[in-house]
């Protein structure tokens, strides 16, 4: 296909506001998707996906529309997800900015617009949901105009759920986004946009061709990993594969590699012929890598093997996905597992318990640290159990927050920043009513509950998005908890020296009520080192009967004693204390209690 | 040990369950009044007896007459009944002290009931009204001597313990009141408010702020029950020392035999029978269990299997309710021997060796302080 006629999109929106919807009216119109074919969201494979309504693969599809190729390609819904965003989004010329006409501008909508326009990427907004009853076009349109600096009037208007304005944005497509500008007769070179694993055929990468070509079955090359393979086969998605003879200069589709391992090829690599090499990759490459970690152990210890079994199969589709085994006293085996973000995260551990069935318990999550120990040596921390004690600094992640509220929630945020050593960076009205934030937080204030602690303190109202922007010296402390005087691993904290006391004293507390009575008192401390800063006891229960059992009483005595065995076998033996798996999860909330 | 089903069950209970009225507590199969149905009931009480004869032994070691409040029956009925039960050597009956006069009190005697459960609950009116008990202070008393005046020389009285405004001042006193009757037997509960009840909803907030300071009364039971030469012989049941009574071992032979997890059978209406590995329970309806027996059928009953394992575990759970050492003979499966090491070494359970010969596993008792906790302890140590 002459690049010419060719052109390269995504679309990008925040969560709900109607990306997967107008994907599929697309292909019904495109015909690429007949009406018995078609599914409810096509693009969207994984029931996870479905459910939350968020798309974690990228995928790409070819569509035809009056003598065109237009390839759609697929983005990530989430912050978790900004690199391979940004990998998508460099595989465009241009992108559909869609926002839901009933709520406006998001955070997400600002960070994808951002994005977009960092990769030079021509912006056609559109505002969606033009049917709902509470729909504000005109208000919708004057704040992504706004934000994009567009003329409002050029702002369509559609319904992907009718289907109405569907064919204009097909038209402005072909019209506004510029066709691609590689050289076809220049070494291949391919971006690697996205990648899934089929079990027999293995790797499949998703690329954009941007000069030269590869045919059917080619040695190549992915020139940041080094990795040498022969190609098996092109082709494109309509929706489905289909293979092709070739993939030229400005076209998208897959190449299927034969590769056994995805962290062979990631995304972001550039894909080379070799027998003419290119000489220099497509810029842009990084190896991201995990920010946020946490423990995952099987509730029962026999189901280890299955969970390794499932991590293994979970990482040959997600390379960012990172694990090893973590052996802790207090929970026994299983796996530290390194996260992109919060979602990634939530998702990994979904898959786990619903894909495969596994019963698990989730340490609080925490962030990389950087540590500096007194003999010099550099340290990467991904457990406060591992943290050293003897340390020179740490250093943090930190990110930029980027928030968007009604006016009337900017103090209630402002505090909540505040509280969770924010540093104020800007802020701006989007409209009259609404206010954009911007925050350098660290990492670790938001991995535990700053999400759900937002959304409590305004009504719902506000959107959070994230971007991890580097590393900062922090006054960190270990704090670590002893029940009945043995330090339990998976309850230790890595917090900031002022917040130590305050963490550890709601801890305790918390512990004191999640931890049932024993038979013997059971000191619960917290302890900086070997300095105790906070104790509580939890006595000894004094009695603990069925009062009457006669005749009549036995089998109803007996179910009890049954019950209690088994709340029993779902405890974890710590020492000699029974601690029930949602003591482990006090760490999680304790801002809930201190409030 | 236990009785096959051929005619050698030992242990019989019998359910009385007309009352005067309903205390708020009480979950127990009730009828308030009915006077006019007494008759027809003890009329199907002997029909189900009569089909169910072959299931008894021809010497009962005990008899038990439970309630509801046996001692509310009409007296003319009460007796038709007493008179054609199988002989037994201990025979129980419940009373409330109301209803106990000189005239129920001789009959009961001439029947040859030998042994008197009397509901006290409290010696503290406010108490008594609390539990919606009809009796004052002084109707216990008067109970008592009137149930010995009648020749009754085995009585029990039931005491409760942990009722919602009752202090550490009142338990103590209730129990001085109690010993100083020097009944030949104790049961002490604490009171249960079983959630959704009347009684819960009424006194829950009250029982919640209270349960801190309650969390002593059951050693404070124990320790003054003991103290005054009763021998704390089950979780909730003291008798007293035999060098006190003459010799006599005044435990209940009948609650022993369900402790013991000996076979037997029950009548009347949400009545209990356990009898070669199946249990079961006759309808608690009323209207349904009279027609049944009426028309010669045997009423609807609600039937459990018992598995040996189940078997196994309930002989633990029953048995560690007692002061004897328990015999671990034939029981091993049951029980949870790494947890039996950690509780002994918590002291609560004692292992001892056996009386009988060729146990290896010896017999396991749980120590004072175990007792208070056996709860607990049971739900650790079955496997």
């Amino acid at each position: 296909m002459d690049q010419a006629r060719i052109r390269n999109f995504s679309i990008i929106a925040h969560i709900d506001h109607g990306k997967s919807t107008l994907a599929d009216r697309i292909l019904e119109l495109t015909e690429t998707v007949t009406g018995r074919q078609m599914r409810e969201q096509v693009l969207d494979t994984m029931e996870l996906e479905r459910e939350r309504g968020i798309t974690i693969k990228a995928q790409a599809v070819r569509v035809d529309w009056k003598g065109h190729e237009l390839n759609l390609i697929d983005t990530p819904g989430h912050v978790d997800f900004t690199y391979e965003v940004s990998r998508s989004l460099q595989a465009c010329e241009g992108a559909l900015l869609v926002v839901d006409a009933a709520q406006g501008v998001e955070a997400q909508t600002v960070a994808n617009a951002y994005l977009a326009i960092e990769n030079d990427l021509d912006i056609v907004p559109v505002v969606n949901k033009i049917d709902l009853p509470q729909a504000d076009p005109d208000g919708a349109a004057a704040e992504i105009a706004e934000l994009i600096g567009e003329d409002p009037a050029r702002v369509l208007r559609i319904s992907a759920k009718t289907g109405e304005g569907v064919e204009a944005v097909l038209d402005a497509v072909v019209a506004r986004i510029p066709a691609p500008a590689g050289d076809p007769d220049a070494p291949a070179r391919a971006l690697v946009f996205d990648s899934s694993y089929d079990q027999y055929r293995g790797v499949v990468a998703f690329v954009r061709m941007v000069d030269g070509s590869f045919s059917g079955r080619e040695p190549l090359r992915a020139m940041a990993a080094g990795t040498r393979f022969e190609a098996e086969e092109v082709g494109f998605f309509s929706p489905t594969m289909r293979a092709a003879d070739s993939l030229g200069a400005g076209e998208v589709g897959y190449v299927v590699t034969g590769l056994k391992d995805v962290s062979r090829l990631r995304v972001g690599d550039t894909l080379t012929s070799e027998r003419q090499p290119a000489a220099d990759p497509l810029p842009g490459y990084k190896d991201v890598k995990p920010m946020v970690f946490s423990g995952l152990f099987p509730t029962d210890s026999d189901d280890y093997p299955n969970l390794r079994d499932a991590l293994e199969r979970l990482k040959l589709n997600d390379a960012a996905l990172f694990y090893e085994p973590e052996n802790s006293q207090a929970l026994g085996f299983g796996f530290r597992c390194g996260f992109l973000g919060l979602l990634h995260m939530e998702i990994v551990r979904e898959r786990l318990e619903r894909e495969f069935d596994l019963d698990l318990i989730v340490t609080a999550p925490t962030v990389a640290y950087r540590v500096v120990t007194y003999t010099g040596e550099e340290v990467e921390v991904h457990n406060p159990a591992e943290m050293p004690r003897e340390i020179e600094r740490v250093d943090e992640p930190y990110i930029k927050a980027s928030i968007i509220v009604p006016k009337d929630y900017v103090g209630p945020v402002m505090e909540l920043n505040t509280e969770r050593r924010g540093r104020f960076d800007h802020m701006e009205y989007l409209s009259e009513e609404r206010v954009h934030l911007l925050y350098e937080l660290p990492l670790a204030e938001i991995v535990l509950d700053y999400y759900d602690q937002l959304k409590s303190r305004t009504r719902g109202y506000a959107s959070f998005d994230y971007d991890v922007t580097g590393f900062r010296e922090g006054d960190l402390t270990r704090v670590d908890v002893l029940i009945a005087g043995e330090p339990v691993d998976a309850l230790s904290l890595i917090v900031h020296r002022d917040g130590a006391y305050a963490r550890g004293r709601a801890l305790v507390e918390r512990l004191r009520e999640e931890i049932p009575r024993q038979f013997f008192d059971v000191p619960v401390q917290a302890a900086i080192g070997s300095r105790v800063i906070a104790r509580e006891t939890i006595k000894a229960k004094r009695k603990d009967v069925l009062a009457k059992c006669y005749g009549g009483d036995i089998t109803r005595k007996r179910k009890l004693l049954e019950r209690q065995k088994a709340g029993k076998r779902r405890m974890k033996q710590v020492g000699s204390v029974e601690v029930p798996q949602e003591a482990f999860l006090a760490v999680l909330n304790l801002d809930g209690g201190k409030r | 040990m236990n009785a096959s089903a051929s005619g050698g069950v030992r242990h019989l209970y019998v359910h009385l369950p007309f009352c005067a009225s309903r205390c708020g507590y009480c979950d127990f199969v009730t009828v308030v009044g009915r006077r006019g149905q007494h008759r027809a009931y003890v009329d199907a009480l002997l029909a189900e007896l009569a089909a169910e004869r072959e299931l008894l032994a021809p010497q009962l070691e005990s008899v038990f007459l439970g309630g509801g409040t046996p001692t509310f029956t009409e007296p003319a009925e009460l007796e038709r009944l007493l008179r054609a039960l199988p002989p037994a050597v201990e025979i129980t009956v419940e009373a409330n002290p109301e209803t106990v006069t000189s005239r129920v009190a001789e009959l009961l005697h001439d029947c040859g009931v030998n042994r008197v459960s009397l509901g006290a609950q409290s010696f503290r009116g406010r108490l008594l009204e609390v539990l919606e008990r009809h009796a004052r202070p002084d109707d216990v008393r008067r109970a008592v001597y009137t149930l010995r005046d009648a020749s009754i020389d085995n009585i029990s009285l039931d005491l409760i313990y942990g009722i919602p405004g009752q202090s550490t001042a009142d338990l103590e006193a209730d129990l001085s009141d109690a010993l100083a009757l020097e009944p030949e037997h104790l049961s002490c509960y604490e009171l249960e408010a079983k959630p959704g009840t009347r009684f819960t909803h009424t006194h829950g907030a009250e029982l919640t702020r209270q349960a801190e300071a309650m969390e002593s009364y059951f050693e404070r039971v124990v320790a003054r029950v003991t103290a005054a030469g009763y021998r704390w012989y089950e979780t909730a049941n003291f008798c007293r020392q035999p060098h006190l009574a003459d010799g006599r071992d005044l435990r209940s032979r009948h609650n022993l035999a369900y402790w013991r997890g000996r076979d037997y059978l029950g009548l009347g209406i949400g009545a209990v029978s356990t009898i070669d590995g199946r249990r079961w329970r006759t309808t608690p309806r009323l209207g349904a269990y009279l027609a049944a027996l009426a028309a010669g059928r045997r009423p609807f009953r609600e039937l459990e299997e018992l598995p040996e394992a189940v078997r196994r575990s309930e002989r633990v759970l029953l048995g560690l309710r007692l002061d004897e050492p328990l015999e671990l003979a034939g029981l091993e499966s049951a029980v949870d021997w790494g947890a039996v090491s950690r509780l002994e070494r918590l002291g609560l359970v004692r292992r001892g060796a056996g009386s009988s010969l060729g146990s290896d596993q010896g017999a396991l008792t749980l120590t004072a302080r175990g007792r208070f906790v056996g709860g607990g302890v049971t739900a650790e140590l079955l496997a």
